[in-house]
């Protein structure tokens, strides 16, 4: 019992930072319908940074955050502009194909530049206790962290007038340009603030795992499941999805070895695309 | 015209091709210059033995290689200026060497091993460094009916496959952690429940195996024994399957992995009263992790501060060769400005162990060598050495004995690590991991 419940909040907390990061992805899709595959890599160049000022500047990991949104937000608008943009309304095989060319360059530079060694942000914080249950305090910062984040994207996306701009352009482009909205704007933003997200996510990630420049591989593969799983292009789904995915990793361990995690996963994830292809919380 | 100019530039392109070819050389292996220096005016009767090994110059395991080579390198050096080793029938006898780079590739080094015994005529062989590397030259030392030491190699396997003229120096990998669970009874009589969490790659699960089963023999309850992937980072479901009122932690592999392991465990607030862990500890990197390094303990082939004595050969009823460890660990020094690390007194060893052998033998024939190897049981600077002689495990190193290291706190603040196992060779007295 004690050890389903000290697994439980571990997932629980962990699910948070897997849903910040498949928001990223499913505000993308939402948005202007392009599957980034690019995501990886900027999970890692959130890792990256938050190593580079930690260890080369001494900047507090959770301060460094805010670094890190810009650094990302800057990227994804970048991204955006060299390889999405020209091929946003081609084919999605096109933009499937560009984003692709982006990951490779970018864990192309990667590894000419830091190599394939595993960093560390030797940033620790202990623990809390209470009775057995024990959290340690790197997850409950990065589970706060990654609600903070999702309450912006919220209040953002609903409260003001971009936000707002945003999601008419995800609803309907061309109604959308007809009332004024400079839609191309507002696409080269969503993709910058998915890329903020999955950057941000990456540097959570980072206070609590060691990781290498391959490192954010993994989350963009979970991000992929948590957003079928809460339904692509879904925000809300996506946070939910994560959560799932976070408490399923937990619990499974406990019945089985680590190595099925993966298995029932992906198992789950090709069973929810057969059984409901637009996600259990995506729109019928 | 235009078919003509094609043509003519494609013959003139093929003559260029097989000019180019005729005039690169085949890759040779390069032979480098003997270190030790051959005796000028050779006595009457004197002989020189050529000992022939390759190093990993290049490639991965370069760093470990050229240890082990310097501490070798040391050993020939000294033997040499004392003007050899004098045989039973008077003459003396005096070494030198014969090596090429094997670029850390076991295919190369099945070549240059067969060179070394063919044309270069080496009397004696020396394996290169790692498990994989000596595997594949103890198969070509035994067909050539040469003795080799094997250094820098710690699998068992080696020595299960039949080979009768294959000596190991190292610890084999079985017997990493079992001193562990000896110090553990010592340390904690009433200790009963063990978990063990272990890198699923060869070296390390063969390590674990052996130690769930010495565990179990000495009557130890195993309560979790899982494996786990290379690259892993979270091991929360790993720590969180650990049952309350587990007495030890013992597995780990490699340094990444292990010491993430050891900082989540720290996290975590897993008590236990013992830590031991594979391969990262003896690191000095491993004090990086600050409070979570403290009273860890792990196994390590050797280290500059082990207790081996004259003194304490003696209260053992055994003979004493070789220097002692203070007299190498200068001499050491003072050659490569460097400390020597465990590759250097194994690369030393190996050379000491040829040299005890053709002392006792009195002679550098094989089979009296051979006999001399199967016999020996000597303590030196590297510890105890002795070699298994049963047909099932010819060769294997059984007397040597893994040094363990714990991380302390000293009173300025930082974490020192100490050899705390076995007794007669540590530095300092083992301690339980405090409450955390």
């Amino acid at each position: 019992m004690q050890q389903l419940i000290n697994s439980l909040t571990d997932g629980f907390l962990l699910g948070f930072v897997y849903g910040l990061a498949a928001m990223g992805l499913s505000l993308i899709w939402g948005v202007m319908s392009v599957i980034n595959l690019a995501h990886g890599p900027v999970i890692t160049v959130g890792m990256l940074t938050t190593y580079l000022l930690f260890v080369h500047l001494g900047l507090n990991p959770y301060l460094g955050m805010v670094v890190v949104a810009g650094v990302g937000l800057a990227l994804g608008l970048l991204i955006y502009a060299i390889a999405v943009h020209r091929v946003i309304s081609a084919p999605h095989l096109s933009s499937l194909l560009a984003t692709f060319a982006v990951n490779m360059i970018m864990l192309g530079v990667f590894n000419a530049v830091f190599g394939g060694d595993q960093n560390n942000i030797n940033y620790s914080l202990g623990s809390l206790s209470i009775g057995f249950l024990n959290l340690t305090y790197s997850r409950l910062l990065a589970a706060l962290g990654a609600m903070l984040f999702t309450a912006f994207l919220y209040l953002f996306l609903f409260f003001t007038r971009t936000g707002k701009a945003i999601r008419a352009v995800a609803n309907n482009r061309e109604a959308a340009e007809l009332m004024g909205i400079p839609s191309y704007r507002m696409l080269a933003l969503s993709f910058g603030l998915g890329s903020l997200l999955a950057a941000v996510a990456g540097s959570l990630i980072s206070t609590i795992f060691p990781f290498t420049i391959f490192s954010g591989g993994p989350y963009e593969l979970k991000s992929f499941v948590i957003c079928v799983l809460g339904g692509l292009g879904n925000p809300l789904g996506a946070l939910i999805g994560g959560l799932a995915l976070g408490l399923m990793e937990g619990v499974i361990p406990i019945w089985m070895p680590t190595s099925w995690v993966p298995v029932v996963e992906f198992g789950l994830f090709v069973f929810v695309l057969v059984v409901k292809p637009s996600g259990l919380l995506g729109a019928k | 015209m235009r078919t003509w100019k094609g043509m003519l530039t494609s013959v003139l392109l093929a003559c260029g091709l097989v000019l180019l070819g005729c005039g690169k050389e085949s890759p040779k292996p390069k032979a480098e210059k003997p270190q030790a220096e051959k005796p000028v005016a050779e006595a009457k009767g004197a002989k020189t033995v050529t000992i022939g090994y390759t190093a990993s110059k290049s490639g991965p395991l370069k760093t470990e290689g050229e240890r082990q080579i310097n501490g070798l390198n040391l050993w020939m050096e000294q033997v040499n200026a004392k003007g050899g080793i004098t045989l039973a029938d008077g003459s003396k006898v005096t070494f030198t060497d014969k090596h090429y780079d094997d670029e850390s590739n076991k295919d190369r080094v099945q070549e240059l091993y067969t060179r070394l015994i063919n044309n270069d005529k080496a009397d004696f062989l020396i394996s290169p460094y790692s498990s994989g590397l000596a595997d594949a030259s103890a198969v070509i030392a035994q067909q050539y009916n040469k003795i080799m030491i094997t250094t820098g190699a710690a699998s068992d396997s080696t020595y299960s496959k039949g080979y009768t003229l294959i000596y190991q120096a190292y610890t084999p990998a079985s017997r990493y952690l079992t001193g562990a669970i000896d110090m553990l009874a010592k340390l904690a009589p009433g200790a009963k429940k063990i978990a063990i969490i272990h890198e699923k790659d060869k070296f390390s699960t063969d390590v674990v195996n052996a130690l769930k089963t010495y565990a179990t023999n000495k009557g130890y309850q195993v309560v979790l024994f899982e494996g786990y992937d290379k690259d892993t980072t979270d091991f929360g479901a790993f720590i969180n399957k650990i049952p309350p009122g587990t007495d030890a932690i013992m597995g780990g592999g490699h340094f990444a992995d292990t010491s993430t392991l050891t900082k989540q465990l720290y996290e975590k607030k897993v008590n236990a009263k013992m830590f031991a862990f594979l391969v990262a500890p003896p690191e000095p990197k491993f004090a990086e992790l600050g409070a979570a390094c403290l009273a860890v303990v792990g196994p390590s082939q050797w280290e500059p501060g082990v207790k081996y004595s004259p003194e304490s050969a003696k209260a053992a009823g055994m003979e004493w060769f070789g220097p002692t460890v203070a007299e190498f660990d200068e001499a050491y020094k003072k050659k490569y400005n460097e400390d020597p690390s465990y590759h250097s007194a194994g690369g030393y060893a190996a050379g000491m162990i040829l040299q005890a052998a053709i002392e006792k033998a009195g002679s550098i024939d094989t089979d009296k060598v051979k006999k001399a190897l199967d016999d020996m049981k000597l303590s030196s600077f590297y510890g105890v050495i002795q070699f298994a002689n049963g047909k099932e495990n010819h060769g294997l190193q059984i007397g040597h004995e893994m040094v363990y290291i714990q991380w302390f706190k000293d009173p300025q603040g930082t974490f020192v690590k100490q050899i705390v196992w076995p007794e007669a060779a540590a530095s300092a007295k083992a301690f339980l991991c405090p409450a955390r």
